[in-house]
């Protein structure tokens, strides 16, 4: 029902989308709660295909919960909750019949703190398609150049494969989750304050290698570093006290923010 | 600017007040090991090692008892850590923070405080009475394993909740199952705790007269044990039988015997200490 409403584009209160991509996802009215404390309130918004979406708002706004929503890792949490609608490509996400398990093999997630596995370069990328059994052998270990191609780290680490991620600075091991997370296929990358953990080179690298993936994924990037959506993102939502107060173009909304709070934010007046 | 911290004298008192603790905990333990060095030093050699108890003390030995420690060790070990591990990882990852795990927690402390001949009198009734396996190797390794498996749940318990949530996290994301991220990324970081806690946990139990000796493992065994339902004994109650002896022969024994001990106990928790230290060394490099 709702699918074919939102892409309609008819609700009450549209979420503006200056442009004719294809949703991927359409949120409608999402809350959420941990036990009894409210972290979501209301938020509908259209997240468009192979554009870059960021999610601006002060410490505790509710934006890492809200991405976390989109591939169901917040299920994993004792004690959520959420009500209202997520459509993931025209179908509600928490469909009974639909395996979470499955929704994370189309959209992958990068954390804030780069958190490769002990483990070497190479088991890290190969450990998605392994247990999804995507490739073998000879073709697996193509798959995994790829993908960290894809992630822009393969000429640094082309030579030591076999080596402990960890001995990788913050900023290759960052590249290297990207490149795991890509190395399942996915179609949407979710991104938690990927550079929040890096300094400004890494953050750099980071920054150029998603206005790349943007040509063949969607991305959706949480940020406390409004620089960083006003550089990288083509949409961008402000979310205050859980309530999304503005969304719309990049530009129009650092430039003419039509609400007062997005300006208070925006030009440093709180958060 | 005062020309010295006002708390000074108390530091020093401090510093020596833990000197003196340390002092005194090492030189008991020192003070033992020299008395049995002395007593029982002579007693120690090959044939000591390789033979079976006799009614001449100059002519027993401790195999049949060294054989059974280990055998009981090695089956006690093989019976408690899959147990232990599965119960562990259980409570840990499937329950959460469900108020009956609290209940289990609780239990299971209390349960690694009972008094080891509680677990012989259970041991008794439960696997030589009951279940009929006799006063043998089996009856008695389960019996140990009831008395290590509270310790090796708490260890492994421990040990998983060392694992970052990160790590879970970055394996769930990538649409990894329950069991695929406990199997490849939760259990292999938990490894070398669970195996230093379980080997510390084997560690307490070989040392333990008590429980086998409620349920009335022999003492008195001129033959290695050929089944899992024959018949054992073990270092402790060995030692125990010796002291108990009139002769002084015997007590050169025994105190053979405790270094003996001593020697098998050591080796276990260098093991522990080298499992550890090589695991670390691969996580953090």
């Amino acid at each position: 029902m709702y699918a074919s409403v939102l892409r309609n584009d008819s609700i009450s209160n549209p979420p503006s989308t200056a442009h004719d991509s294809p949703s991927v996802f359409a949120i409608q009215g999402l809350e959420c709660w941990y036990g009894t404390h409210q972290v979501i309130r209301k938020v509908s918004l259209i997240i468009p295909e192979r554009r870059i979406t960021a999610i601006i708002g002060p410490s505790g706004c509710g934006k890492s919960t809200l991405i976390r929503c989109l591939n169901r890792i917040n299920d994993l949490i004792p004690g959520f909750r959420m009500s209202g609608h997520i459509l993931f490509k025209g179908r509600e996400l928490d469909d009974p019949a639909i395996d979470p398990l499955t929704i994370r093999l189309k959209v992958g997630m990068v954390f804030q703190k780069p958190n490769p596995f002990p483990k070497s370069i190479y088991e890290n990328v190969a450990y998605g398609p392994r247990i999804w059994e995507l490739h073998r052998d000879r073709r697996l270990d193509d798959h995994v150049e790829k993908s960290l191609r894809k992630a822009a780290l393969w000429d640094e680490v082309k030579d030591k494969l076999g080596q402990n991620a960890l001995t990788l600075s913050g900023g290759q091991q960052q590249r290297l989750c990207i490149a795991r997370a890509l190395a399942v296929e996915p179609e949407v990358l979710l991104l938690d304050e990927p550079c929040s953990a890096l300094d400004p080179i890494a953050t750099g690298k980071i920054e150029e290698l998603l206005l790349e993936l943007k040509q063949r994924y969607t991305l959706v990037i949480v940020t406390h570093n409004m620089q960083q959506a006003a550089r990288v993102s083509d949409e961008t939502g402000f979310l205050l006290m859980g309530e999304l107060i503005e969304f719309g173009p990049t530009e129009k909304l650092f430039t003419t923010p039509g609400d007062s709070r997005t300006e208070a934010y925006i030009t440093g007046r709180f958060g | 600017m005062p020309d010295r911290h006002p708390s000074k004298i108390v530091e020093r008192l401090f510093k020596l007040m833990a000197l003196g603790a340390l002092v005194i905990a090492l030189g008991t333990l020192t003070a033992l090991l020299v008395d049995a060095l002395l007593d029982g030093g002579g007693r120690l050699n090959w044939q000591f090692l390789t033979s079976f108890p006799s009614r001449k003390p100059e002519q027993a030995g401790i195999a049949s008892a060294l054989v059974g420690t280990i055998y009981l060790m090695i089956l006690t070990a093989a019976c408690a850590l899959p147990i232990g591990v599965g119960a562990a990882l259980y409570l840990e990852e499937y329950v959460g923070k469900h108020w009956l795990a609290r209940v289990i927690e609780v239990n299971i402390a209390n349960l690694a405080g009972v008094p080891s001949i509680i677990y012989g009198l259970l041991g008794l009734e439960l696997f030589v009475r009951m279940m009929g396996l006799g006063r043998s190797l089996l009856a008695g390794a389960l019996t140990m394993a009831l008395l290590v498996l509270p310790i090796v749940i708490i260890a492994t318990r421990e040990a998983l909740r060392t694992v970052p949530s990160s790590i879970r996290e970055a394996s769930y994301a990538l649409g990894a199952s329950r069991w695929q991220t406990i199997w490849h990324q939760v259990l292999p970081l938990a490894l070398p705790g669970i195996l230093t806690g379980s080997i510390l946990a084997l560690s307490r139990a070989i040392g333990e007269a008590a429980p086998l000796i409620t349920m009335g493992a022999l003492t008195y065994i001129a033959f290695l044990p050929d089944s899992l339902l024959a018949p054992f004994t073990a270092l402790p109650i060995q030692i125990f039988n010796w002291v108990s002896r009139p002769q002084p022969g015997f007590h050169a024994n025994a105190a053979a015997g405790i270094v003996v001990l001593l020697a098998v106990l050591l080796i276990m928790n260098g093991l522990a200490v080298y499992v550890r230290q090589r695991a670390q060394k691969r996580l953090y490099l």
